[in-house]
């Protein structure tokens, strides 16, 4: 069955969307997020969207879902890479995320999660060792 | 073929000499177009036009023969359109060719009186088809030409500046409407991506005024760019602006606000990380120095 690899990178999970979204794969996809959060201890989640250029209200509710979920495994989400079409049309659908971060790229969205409050608590810094 | 067609191809050159020189002095428009090229244009017309009334009898111009005539139409009123004649005189010109064409079957058809009204009345009809016509390509052409120029207008008064690396500037000059929103929103994000800008600075002090509509696009195209990673301040809120907005009751409280330009500039630059420091001062005063020993000099 098709599937979104999700990568480990330190205490982040790290997924890349890159084929179109639908129900099931949506699902899965929640249900490995949350996974795999309590499983490894992430502290931050990073959803990377930038080769996604159709998006719908389903879509739209997936990123919150996600997004609050983690908030509530006490991971901090950010999406990043959105493009433009595809944040006008998720205005347009009167979808403003609101309880997701976003950020211009993975690296910005790094940054980010690095000063986030979650990482902060585990004692994570920019110059921390991996260990 | 038809009567008519024979008639006018026999005495072409005639009718010819006759349109030209029956075709008023402001029709003719010498400012706007040399003697020449109308002459070109009169003759190729005619020898359409001819060339089509051998091929169809009917004198419909829905038929595929009168095709290259129409487009010779279309052609000749496009560009004139763009010479800047005016309607009248653009349809004048087409319709000027019914005089000599009658003078013409006056001369030939003499005799026959019934013949001579019947082709009478099929020129006429032809002629203000052609006319008819060349107005409506005439139409187009402007039309075409005030669809281009609003786009431009459009294009122009939405620049997407940047003032530093990493901060955008957008100033909205003008009513801001759904349409034009649009069109800043996909500016905006476009050069947010282009550019790998975290900060975007909205500036309405060019805004006359800000109802609730406005207030709404406004909020949509900050929520757009705040989607992908950037951060939107609003500068240039004029007073009464300010009034306005907390009289309708606006909620722009998940916005930042702020009075000048210069004001969110300077917050940009801190959210970057950078702040702006005046040059110090033992550099100031030896620059003072320096200009002070060139007044003495000279």
């Amino acid at each position: 069955m098709e599937r979104i690899p999700i990568l480990r990178m330190g205490p982040f999970l790290l997924i890349t969307i890159q084929v179109d979204m639908h129900d099931r794969l949506a699902m899965q996809l929640q249900e490995d997020v949350t996974q795999r959060i309590s499983e490894w201890g992430a502290t931050g989640v990073l959803i990377d969207i930038s080769s996604l250029e159709i998006v719908d209200s389903f879509i739209g509710r997936m990123l919150a879902n996600i997004a609050a979920m983690s908030r509530v495994l006490g991971a901090e989400t950010v999406v990043v890479g959105m493009q433009p079409a595809v944040a006008i049309t998720l205005v347009e659908l009167g979808m403003s995320l609101p309880g997701v971060r976003t950020a211009l790229n993975v690296e910005s969205g790094m940054e980010l999660l690095y000063e986030s409050p979650a990482a902060m608590q585990a004692g994570l810094a920019n110059d921390s060792d991996e260990s | 073929m038809s009567k008519l067609a024979e008639l006018i191809s026999r005495n072409e050159g005639q009718i010819h000499t006759d349109w030209m020189a029956h075709m008023s002095k402001s029709v003719r428009r010498s400012d706007l177009m040399d003697e020449s090229e109308l002459d070109e244009q009169t003759r190729g017309l005619l020898d359409a036009l001819i060339l089509a009334m051998k091929a169809d009898d009917s004198l419909e111009l829905s038929q595929s023969a009168w095709t290259p005539v129409k487009d010779l139409m279309s052609g000749i009123s496009a560009s004139r359109a763009r010479l800047g004649f005016t309607p009248e005189e653009t349809a004048t010109f087409v319709l000027s060719l019914k005089q000599p064409i009658f003078v013409m079957l006056r001369r030939e058809l003499s005799k026959v009186p019934d013949e001579q009204f019947n082709e009478i009345w099929k020129t006429t009809q032809l002629i203000d088809a052609l006319a008819m016509q060349t107005t409506q390509a005439y139409i187009s052409t402007r039309e075409e030409l005030i669809l281009r120029q609003q786009h431009e207008v459009l294009e122009l008064s939405t620049p997407v500046v940047k003032l530093w690396e990493g901060i955008l500037a957008l100033p909205i000059i003008g009513t801001l409407d759904s349409a034009r929103t649009q069109v800043v929103m996909e500016s905006l994000l476009q050069t947010v991506v282009a550019t790998n800008s975290k900060v975007a600075i909205i500036d309405i002090t060019g805004v006359p005024t800000v109802d609730t509509l406005v207030a709404q696009h406004l909020l949509k195209t900050i929520t757009a760019a705040r989607l992908m990673g950037a951060e939107c301040i609003i500068s240039g809120v004029r007073p009464q602006i300010a009034q306005t907005i907390v009289h309708l009751g606006i909620n722009l409280e998940q916005v930042i606000t702020k009075a000048r330009l210069s004001d969110a500039f300077a917050l940009a630059l801190q959210r970057s990380g950078r702040k702006v420091v005046r040059i110090v001062a033992g550099a100031e005063s030896h620059a003072l120095s320096a200009a002070e020993g060139r007044k003495e000099s000279s």
